[in-house]
């Protein structure tokens, strides 16, 4: 338990550390800054001490005063507080800076993680966890910045407090030397009882957010079964956890707070305890007493800034903790060092020996796969739902990487393949059609300087040209996010004019075709194959017509070929591949 | 179908608003949080008073014990032990204060956190999809936790030195009311220069907050998006696109933070001017004989029991403005009326269940248009489907066929005319009185994307219908003839679908999606191009199943694979918003017009075969 404890503090120093390490020149910045509203904040106290000793006192005394002396009081208050306002000034806007500059580092390199890391590593981790992670855990990770200089300053400030404090009386000295350490130690025991508490709100924070978004994604199917109650039944559960959660991090932070407060009021009444007995024996005057004194209740704001930092540490450290994973998350896709066939057109592709296991699922999806496709030749890939017709489509475009044997394009392996190499030759559209929150054209594009007749020729292509036209600012419109504004089958549309318009040697077609017309479809089979340099095509269907298109047909079962051949050679061949390809011809039409 | 490309958004910050009314709302919809208030409130009270008491017996101790450098160590001793006395007193009743807090407002906020989930849930899937899911999420999650900070921390601070400012201008009256109302002149421009900033906070943590549900859209797109994001190479750009986000964010919380230092300065200042006049003041009122010396030291530290608060309550203004910020989103949710309402909560007094038996459709003069001024996706459709028929509705992209199945389950209303539901033998109910209750329970639509939750194949399919056993799942499955294909998943119906069911292909998630739908055991099936990714031999098998196990039942299905339209007792064919041929499949397949023309073209592709096989 000790140890465990005393782990709970190191780490959150070596967090501290790790903040200043990265952000030196804001953090000494925010604490020159802080160490000059530390100093004036002593000088105040020095100020008004003088002041009452040297102009007040006498004044009352005398029954005099000087115009000279009065305003040289106000402008000595007056000018410490000037000085001091500087170093707030500075202080909350480097330490701001500092903090948000953290944030918005962590959060760059948080996101660039998930652009990095396979889709396997992505399948395995919910959106709202990764987005919980870019988001608030970042901020929960360098929150305690803000106060951090702060803190620091009033390290100072209890630095110069000890030193004033021995060279006024020794003996007032001690109370700071038994007040201090007990902040610190009340502050140590505080990060201990609060770190456990903190991890697991921070946890079912993300599980709200999971939930929630689970939740909203669903919402039609919610609606369509009227199981909102229920839903709003399993969101309130876990939302009550986190508050049960959060009252017990309420209950260590609610007994924190007060005595953090009042550890420097009973210094203060030490102080004063001891002191009139020091001017009682003579030891010290009035005067050096009010001025400690004073002093004393001007550390109490400093010493809670202290524990602010510290007891934000809990909350930064289970925060950085969920965010650690994801910076250390290895298993990115490698690159090799070559580069694709300069040719223009069809890419040649091969697979070979290919097995894909699923997460750690215990059946394989695909088992020794091996085909080849021409290039300049399509090739369709049918097989029953379920059939691992999708898997392998991706493998194909390298999105993910086979357990064993190898993609060849153009004969290289494609894990040998330079970064960029394999989407510069080949378009890929999924079944499920995804759109960026941009417009028209900048979904197509991707940014990349295509025409607006290339796009215009490319939407053509795709039967979108109309609908696109009919859109309030056309190629400009903004489609929202993940192309809301659409339907289905005009997202459809968009992703296929975004794979033509790129006129790639190799396409990938994942069943993109089930909502739009059959014409459609063989326009952009056709816009791809009739020219001199016809594009590789393998296409995922079950359409006759689309296979009919196909120069060679790859029957896929339970995640292997079990046939290649002509479609007429798999019809003769194959029962299973006829029963499947022919199942509506086998309708009995009522005449 | 050009989908709502000005659809009604939430009236997200564009409302301009008061804070305070903002707060009424917001406690209005918050009862929790009043309970126990009045205990909380004298806790404060007491707190308030403890913090005013300590600074004064100091000076007590100073004046009376020290006075004249010949302390009274008696006095000295008696005062220092009672206020330590106090300050522990003190120190309990923060503590008692601060978890009746935490208790209170975590139990509010949760209230809150689920109620408004509840309300986005009610909303209409056009409210829905007009919104940013980030957004929405961030709404319950986020935007409450903001609230919590402020009403833990920001709140108590902010009462408790609204009280100690109080107390400490009482006194400071005692003391001297000249010096008091020269304090209280300082801090005049004070007050007026904190009402604007207060505007220029509310505005500046507006747009943070604005900036990071951006930067919650953009990241959403790099996880969301991953595999497009991969397969087009298009990783720098999506970096790009997020490190923007994240740089506006940045320099939107920077801009902030300049204001709320400008702020807490200005506090600072008027503190030392206040300083520095009493100084002046105090001695010239004691030559003139008004007050003593000692009088003049206490009202100094009289002064910084005023100054502390000032300081303290801008910084709670700073951070009221974000809570603000963030509770305005969240009511602003709630309070956004849905437009599609359940008659049992909007109309309970004309409320009606769905009559008994099978169930007809009838549509009496149905337009309907995704926004105001878009054209009309469906315009004066009038027809009746009479109950047990299995109807197909066939048109091009954007015909209005999934409009036709929306209305038919009352995800959207009409603009003009009426929905109704029921069969002559029992009477039509028009669907706006139907309580959702019983019109969920009856009708169920299957849409084209069945999205499943990350659980197992079981637990998706008794969504339908809780309390189903995994046997029973299992037996479902088997009757829809699935039976193979769930022997084939590796842990039969337990397999673990994955989130969003990705680890199942497209197909098979809509094999679920169907199954689901199939155990809800509706009245009225609608089938929303619900197989549209399932091979065509299992897709024949399904549906012939179907057809089989809702026999009696009424049954609509919208697929581009004419294969169902030809076993339909009726089709109906959709183009541009009107109903243009209704038939059978034998008569209109012969017929001139649209359908001979879909179905031709559809038999060419899916068969190959020549198209006159009617």
């Amino acid at each position: 338990m000790a140890r465990r404890r005393d782990a709970v503090v190191r780490r959150g120093l070596r967090h501290v550390l790790r903040g200043i390490v990265e952000q030196p020149g804001m953090f000494t910045l925010a604490v020159v800054a802080s160490s000059i509203y530390g100093a004036m904040t002593v000088a105040s106290a020095y100020v008004i001490g003088e002041v009452t000793d040297r102009v007040l006192l006498p004044s009352f005394a005398d029954g005099v005063t000087t115009a000279a002396a009065l305003s040289l009081a106000a402008a000595a208050i007056i000018g410490v507080a000037l000085l001091k306002i500087v170093g707030i000034l500075g202080r909350r806007l480097f330490a701001g800076i500092m903090s948000y500059r953290l944030q918005a580092d962590y959060r760059r390199r948080v996101t660039r993680q998930y652009l990095r890391l396979p889709l396997s590593w992505h399948q395995r981790h919910p959106t709202g966890q990764l987005l919980s992670n870019a988001n608030s855990d970042v901020e929960a990770s360098w929150f305690f910045v803000a106060p951090l200089p702060f803190a620091v300053g009033a390290l100072v400030m209890i630095a110069i407090t000890v030193v004033a404090l021995f060279l006024t009386d020794p003996l007032i000295a001690l109370v700071g030397l038994v007040v201090f350490p007990l902040v610190f130690l009340v502050n140590v025991v505080y990060s201990q009882m609060m770190s456990p508490r903190m991890q697991r709100a921070q946890q079912l924070r993300a599980e709200v957010s999971e939930i929630a978004h689970e939740s909203f994604d669903a919402a039609l199917v919610v609606k369509t079964l009227g199981r909102e109650a229920a839903e709003t039944e399993r969101f309130g559960a876990r939302a009550a956890e986190l508050r049960d959660g959060l009252v017990a991090v309420g209950r260590v932070r609610g007994l924190f707070d007060p005595m953090m407060e009042a550890l420097p009021n009973l210094g203060t009444l030490a102080v004063l305890l001891i002191g009139a007995g020091r001017v009682a024996d003579g030891s010290t005057d009035a005067g050096s007493l009010v001025s400690i004194a004073y002093l004393f209740t001007l550390l109490a704001l400093p010493i809670r800034a202290i524990g602010w930092v510290l007891a934000d540490l809990p909350r930064a450290l289970a925060g950085f903790d969920r965010v650690t994973p994801v910076l250390e998350a290895t298993g990115e896709t490698p690159y090799g060092p070559e580069s694709a066939a300069t040719t223009t057109g069809g890419a040649a592709v091969a697979v070979a020996g290919v097995d894909f296991t699923f997460g750690d699922a215990a059946t394989p999806t695909l088992r020794d796969v091996t085909f080849d496709v021409r290039a300049g030749t399509t090739v369709a890939v049918v097989g029953p739902t379920g059939s691992g017709k999708s898997t392998l489509a991706g493998l194909l475009v390298r999105l993910v990487d086979p357990a064993d044997g190898t993609v060849l394009l153009d004969g290289v392996d494609v894990r040998r393949l330079r970064e960029g190499q394999v989407s510069a030759q080949a378009a890929f559209v999924a079944q499920g059609t995804f759109l960026f929150d941009d417009t028209v054209r900048g979904n197509i594009t991707l940014d990349e300087p295509f025409s607006d007749d290339d796009v215009r020729a490319a939407l053509r292509i795709a039967a979108a040209d109309e609908f696109v036209a009919a859109l309030p600012e056309g190629l400009d419109t903004r489609v929202g996010e993940r192309g809301a504004t659409l339907s289905g089958g005009q997202r459809q549309r968009l992703a296929l004019a975004r794979a033509v318009v790129r006129r790639p040697r190799l396409l990938v077609l994942d069943d993109a075709t089930s909502a739009v017309d059959p014409s459609v479809e063989a326009r952009i089979l056709d816009a791809l194959r009739d020219s001199d340099e016809p594009s590789t095509v393998v296409v995922i269907a079950y359409r006759q017509a689309t296979i009919a298109l196909a120069d060679e047909v790859v029957w896929l079962e339970d995640g292997q070929v079990l046939a290649r051949g002509t479609h007429e050679q798999l019809l003769d061949e194959v029962p299973g591949y006829a029963a499947l390809v022919r199942a509506y011809s086998q309708t009995e039409v009522p005449v | 179908m050009t989908a709502p490309a000005d659809a009604p958004l939430l009236p997200a910050d564009q409302r301009r608003e008061g804070a305070l009314a903002t707060l009424r709302r917001g406690l209005r919809m918050m009862p929790e949080f009043r309970r126990g208030l009045p205990v909380t409130f004298a806790l404060a009270l007491l707190a308030t008073a403890g913090r005013v008491v300590v600074p004064i017996a100091v000076q007590q101790v100073i004046d009376r014990g020290l006075a004249g450098g010949d302390p009274d160590l008696d006095v000295v001793t008696r005062l220092v032990l009672l206020c330590a006395v106090v300050v522990l007193i003190t120190a309990v009743a923060v503590y008692r204060m601060n978890v009746r807090l935490f208790r209170t407002t975590e139990t509010a906020l949760a209230g809150l956190r689920v109620r408004a989930f509840r309300h986005v849930h009610d909303l209409s899937v056009l409210h829905q999809q007009g919104e940013r899911r980030g957004s929405l999420v961030s709404r319950v999650t986020s935007d409450v936790d903001q609230l919590s900070t402020f009403m833990q921390w920001g709140g108590v601070l902010g009462l408790i030195s609204v009280g100690q400012l109080v107390v400490a201008t009482v006194v400071m009256f005692v003391y001297s009311w000249q010096l008091t109302l020269l304090v209280l002149v300082c801090f005049i421009p004070l007050a007026i220069a904190v009402r604007w900033f207060a505007q220029r906070l509310a505005t500046a943590y507006g747009v943070v907050r604005e900036r990071v549900g951006d930067v919650l859209g953009a990241v959403a797109e790099s996880v969301v998006g991953a595999p497009t994001v991969r397969a087009y190479g298009v990783g720098g750009r999506t970096a790009a696109r997020i490190d923007a986000a994240i740089d506006r964010q940045y320099r939107a919380q920077v801009d902030a933070q300049k204001v709320t230092a400008a702020v807490f300065v200005s506090g600072e200042f008027v503190a030392a001017l206040a300083n520095a006049a009493v100084v002046v003041v105090g001695v010239l009122l004691g030559l003139a004989g008004d007050i003593t010396a000692g009088t003049l030291v206490a009202f100094l530290f009289l002064v910084t029991l005023f100054v502390a608060p000032v300081q303290t309550a801008s910084e709670v203004l700073n951070e009221a403005q974000n809570a603000v910020a963030g509770f305005r989103r969240v009511l602003d949710v709630i309070d956004t009326a849905p437009d599609v309402r359940d008659p049992a909560i909007a109309a309970p007094a004309t409320v009606r269940e769905l009559p008994p038996g099978p169930l007809g459709v009838r549509f009496d003069r149905v337009a309907f248009r995704y926004a105001p001024g878009a054209p009309l996706a469906l315009d004066g459709v009038e027809l009746t489907i009479e109950p047990r028929q299995r109807v197909a509705i066939v048109g091009e992209t954007g015909s209005g066929k999934t409009t036709f199945a929306k209305l038919v389950t009352r995800l959207m209303d009409p603009v003009d005319g009426r929905v109704l539901l029921g069969s002559d033998a029992e009477g039509w109910v028009p669907l706006d009185e139907v309580a959702f209750s019983s019109l969920r329970a009856r009708v169920v639509m299957v849409p084209q994307d069945g999205f499943l939750f990350d659980a197992t194949v079981a637990d998706n399919v008794r969504y339908g219908r809780p309390g189903m056993t995994d046997d029973d799942v299992a037996t479902a499955f088997e009757e829809l003839e699935l039976g193979a294909w769930v022997a084939g998943l590796e842990d039969g119906v337990r397999t673990p679908v994955g989130q969003r069911g990705e680890s199942l292909s497209s197909g098979e998630r809509q094999l679920v999606a169907v199954a689901r739908a199939y155990v809800a055991d509706p009245d009225l099936l609608v089938l929303d191009e619900a197989t549209s990714a399932v091979d065509p031999a299992t897709e024949q098998r399904l549906t012939r199943a179907l057809d089989r196990l809702t026999d009696g039942r009424t049954t609509l299905t919208i697929a581009h694979r004419l294969s169902t339209a030809e076993r339909a007792d009726e089709v109906l064919v959709v183009d541009a918003g009107h109903v243009v041929q209704r038939g059978t499949h034998a008569e209109l397949v012969d017929a001139d017009g649209p359908y001979a023309r879909l179905h031709s073209s559809w038999r060419r592709s899916s068969t190959g075969a020549p198209a006159a096989t009617g």
